[in-house]
């Protein structure tokens, strides 16, 4: 198969299970589509897609890939409509462009916010080019239809390829409210297609920003200051210069910059740069500071979130529980560290960046610069993990600042170290939680008051109150129907650059929320499905993922001495989530054995996708509820690689099994999920093994 | 800076570096061989796994002096047979998500692979090599397959 395709340098081999191989084409950039010799016509409908007179079909994805599977999603949904084989598509990543709408990759919105304008844009097409044939044959266009790559004509069976209509089609008037597919009629979407970039990934192939190289480009390492709002006082480069292969040393705004002739020499430049620090002025701040910032609000009472009922009514023979649940500071340490190439010449940018946020990049770029959103172009470069970290542009803002001061192109790569120390990080949070059971094991009252930086408050708008801030997601809203409840807030601030992580403070309410319904089930001397269950009305999505997480992991079946199983369930996304953890502790040590998870999704798109994210959800969540923490000293973060910012390892990885619910409902997001209902359910299943309550992560035994 | 000629991917190659140049800069910055990854430069992650006679090391602590005369592989070498079992592996159970430290995880499979190393050892090795997208699942189902294969 390589070789009959070795025309095109970017070709992917996948296969689809149960068939033979499929061939989808992938291009990263733009200016590698165009092919010397040829000029053909374009049809081009959408922004998302065009058809050349070759029957090329190019699919614009424009959100990032950063690992969850959009580069294959986003253009099943197009290819599903436009009826055109997957192996003819060639997927190319779109630059930042407001033509595009929100190219913002976060919230778990690519494909639920793209279903309809992607199939709407295949259909478009696909509809043009009906049009286009019937006008060629005289028919009337119910007398032909599309299938893998042509329009038939139904009488006489002939057939006109997309590359032959692609002329007229681009002369007819665009139609609007063109029909979409039939669930039942689809041929792409709901299959377990190979992802498109598996193959260069393997091969050492794949291109991430880190591996960008221009002509004319040179590296750069940046030292910024360990407390976070320090600035440069004065800085000595001599020493610096001095070493082999430094080209310069420019002052940006975030730092001072080595600019040499390989990454490694920027990077012992760096370190020889003599710099004095202003430290600014939270240059003495540390966590425990910050968790007395919490703990000073613990007894108050918040502002409301959600009221209904009387939580402070008196009911007979009602059993009390009263608990204070903790989450630290978290990064997102992807395996990429963050990094930029950048060239700026004559008042304009051009950047290869591994953004989630390319428009923000832009616009910051341009910011930053003093130069107009038209100056900058942002290219978008494969990313190793995003999580979150690259919605925020600051790695382009100093690759920029770094080339604009220097005159040269750069690629600046910050170390581990830096990548640690140098983020925005998950805010964390305390939960105090109050509630009551009635003597017969009902649940009567439910209190909780959430104390959390609100990212949005400390990033955009100063004045923003708890109520209207994002700290209440995942507390309010619950299905539990549990007659009196209420629901509060309070923002505490944090100099320390807080940012989206990977479901955000949905990362951080369940874990308290589903954690405590395990005591109150506890209190009331019921099963904690049981509890739960009895919560939840009939027609709840989230009671049939509890029904089947329950039946599918045996839960109930007895398990050896010193093993446990935990349940949770968690709302979100348009999506809903049941996961059930089984672990065992045998001398204080702990082995998560098994997760069972189960998803509610609505239409699935590709299943095989949906189980990666499950999978890589639960690694990710419990990796920062058994492992690593951010800590805060003298101002800035104490942890500086994965020694001392532990991660899951392979043999720590549980076996995850997943089970998706078959339904038609509107498409919601997978990537974030499976993040809420993990820590709870794994912590939930250590109190089932060992009767210890864990209320605070990451998770310590002894 | 001096001269140093390397053998990789059964390939000579004559580069001009500081001695003390991790080989995975060589790699990357001089050659361009940026399929062996920079993740956290101490030895710890496993990302920028290459062979040194057969054997899996860590290229972000290896000096380019030291690894003159030796026989260095990197996934770029073993992807000239995009048939490697491994490889076909990999994507029957789509393994990769993002896709940044599979380098790595095969480079350090297929050296062990390549010893018939046993399965504790197998366990041990991959044990750290480290994945933030949570991959460790499918690894593990890969990894079975093809011991058993063999």
């Amino acid at each position: 198969m390589k070789k009959k395709h070795t025309r095109r340098e970017f070709i992917k081999v996948v296969s689809v299970s149960g068939g033979g191989f499929i061939l989808a084409t992938y291009i990263p950039f733009n200016n590698l589509l165009a092919k010397a010799g040829d000029d053909p016509k374009i049809f081009s409908p959408s922004v998302y897609l065009k058809i050349d007179s070759n029957g090329l079909v190019t699919v614009i994805v424009h959100r990032s890939e950063m690992g969850q599977g959009v580069k294959t999603a986003l253009p099943m949904l197009i290819a599903e409509e436009l009826e055109v084989e997957w192996e003819k598509i060639v997927i190319e990543q779109a630059d930042a462009d407001s033509k595009y709408g929100s190219q913002s990759t976060g919230g778990s919105t690519s494909v639920r916010r793209n279903w309809e304008p992607l199939r709407v844009a295949g259909a478009t097409a696909r509809e043009m080019l009906l049009i286009a044939a019937a006008n060629k044959w005289k028919v009337d266009k119910s007398d032909c239809f599309a299938e893998n790559g042509f329009i038939v004509n139904k009488k006489t069976n002939q057939k006109f390829s997309y590359g032959e209509l692609v002329e007229d089609a681009s002369k007819l008037p665009v139609p609007q409210n063109v029909k979409l597919k039939d669930p039942k009629d689809f041929k792409i979407i709901g299959k377990r297609i190979h992802r498109v970039d598996t193959p260069e990934k393997i091969y050492g192939k794949a291109k991430f920003g880190i591996d960008v190289v221009i002509p004319g480009m040179f590296y750069a390492a940046l030292s910024r200051c360990p407390s976070f709002g320090g600035k440069v006082k004065s800085f000595k480069a001599d020493k610096a210069k001095s070493l082999p292969g430094v080209i310069d040393v420019v002052q940006i705004s975030n730092g001072v910059a080595v600019i040499a002739d390989s990454t490694w020499n920027a990077f012992n430049g760096r370190d020889a740069l003599e710099i004095d620090w202003d430290f600014g002025p939270n240059a003495s701040v540390s966590t425990e500071d910050i968790r007395n910032e919490m703990i000073k609000h613990l007894d108050e009472e918040g502002s409301l979130f959600e009221n209904r009922g009387n939580i402070n009514s008196k009911i007979e023979g009602e059993k009390f529980v009263e608990a204070v649940y903790e989450v630290p500071f978290m990064a997102h340490a992807p395996m990429e560290p963050m990094n930029c190439v950048a060239k700026y010449e004559n008042g304009k940018i051009e950047l290869w960046a591994p953004t989630q946020n390319p428009q923000n990049a832009k616009s910051e770029v341009a910011k930053a610069l003093g130069i107009s959103e038209d100056n900058v172009t942002v290219h978008v470069t494969l990313m190793g993990g995003g999580f979150g970290r690259r919605l925020v542009s600051d790695f382009a803002i100093e690759a920029a600042e770094i080339s604009k001061a220097s005159g040269k192109a750069v690629k600046l790569t910050w170390t581990r170290k830096e990548d640690m120390k140098f983020g925005f990080y998950r805010p964390p949070s305390m939960h105090v939680l109050k509630g009551s059971v009635s003597s017969e094991g009902r649940p009567i009252k439910f209190y909780h008051h959430v104390i959390a930086p609100s990212i949005r408050q400390m990033r955009f708008d100063k004045n923003l109150t708890a109520e209207k801030s994002e700290i209440k997601e995942g507390t309010v809203d619950l299905e539990y129907q549990i007659p009196n409840l209420k629901i509060t807030g309070t923002l505490i601030p944090t100099h320390v650059p807080i940012s989206w992580w990977r479901a955000v403070y949905n990362s951080q309410n369940p874990f308290a929320v589903e954690s405590f319904i395990d005591e109150l089930a506890f209190a009331a001397g019921k099963d904690p499905y049981q509890f739960r269950k009895e919560m939840l009305p009939d027609d709840s999505r989230l009671k049939n993922v509890l029904n089947i997480a329950a039946a599918k992991s045996g839960w109930g079946t007895r398990l050896a001495k010193g093993k446990g199983r935990g349940i949770a369930i968690s709302a979100g996304y348009e999506s809903y989530c049941a996961q059930v953890a089984e672990v065992s502790v045998v001398d204080n040590k702990l082995k998560v054995e098994k997760f069972t998870a189960v998803i509610d999704c609505g239409v699935v798109v590709n299943p095989d996708i949906v189980e990666q994210q499950l999978e890589g959800a639960i690694a990710f969540a419990l990796s920062a509820a058994m492992k690593g923490e951010i800590t805060i000293k003298n101002g800035g973060v104490v942890q500086s690689n994965f020694d001392d910012f532990e991660i899951l390892t392979y043999d720590e990885m549980p076996v995850v099994e997943v089970h998706i619910v078959q339904n038609n409902f509107k498409v919601g997001g997978v990537g974030e999920v499976g993040i809420a209902a993990c820590a709870p359910a794994l912590c939930n299943a250590i109190f089932a093994a060992t009767g210890k309550r864990i209320r605070r992560l990451p998770v310590r035994l002894s | 800076m001096a001269k140093f000629n390397l053998n990789i991917n059964n390939r000579n190659y004559s580069v001009e570096a500081e001695p003390n140049m991790p080989l995975l800069w060589v790699l990357r910055d001089k050659l361009g061989l940026t399929g062996t990854k920079y993740a956290c430069g101490e030895g710890i992650c496993g990302s920028c796994t290459v062979h040194i006679d057969g054997n899996a090391e860590r290229s972000c602590v290896l000096s380019v002096k030291d690894v003159e005369g030796s026989s260095i592989t990197t996934i770029e070498g073993l992807a000239e047979n995009p048939d490697h079992p491994i490889f076909k592996t990999w994507i029957d159970l789509e393994v990769s998500q993002c896709g940044y430290c599979q380098p790595g995880q095969i480079m350090t499979l297929a050296a062990m692979l390549n010893k018939s190393s046993s399965k504790e050892e197998i366990e041990r090795e991959m044990s750290t090599v480290l994945c933030r997208c949570g991959t460790y699942h499918r690894i593990r189902k890969a990894v079975d397959k093809l011991v058993e294969e063999k």
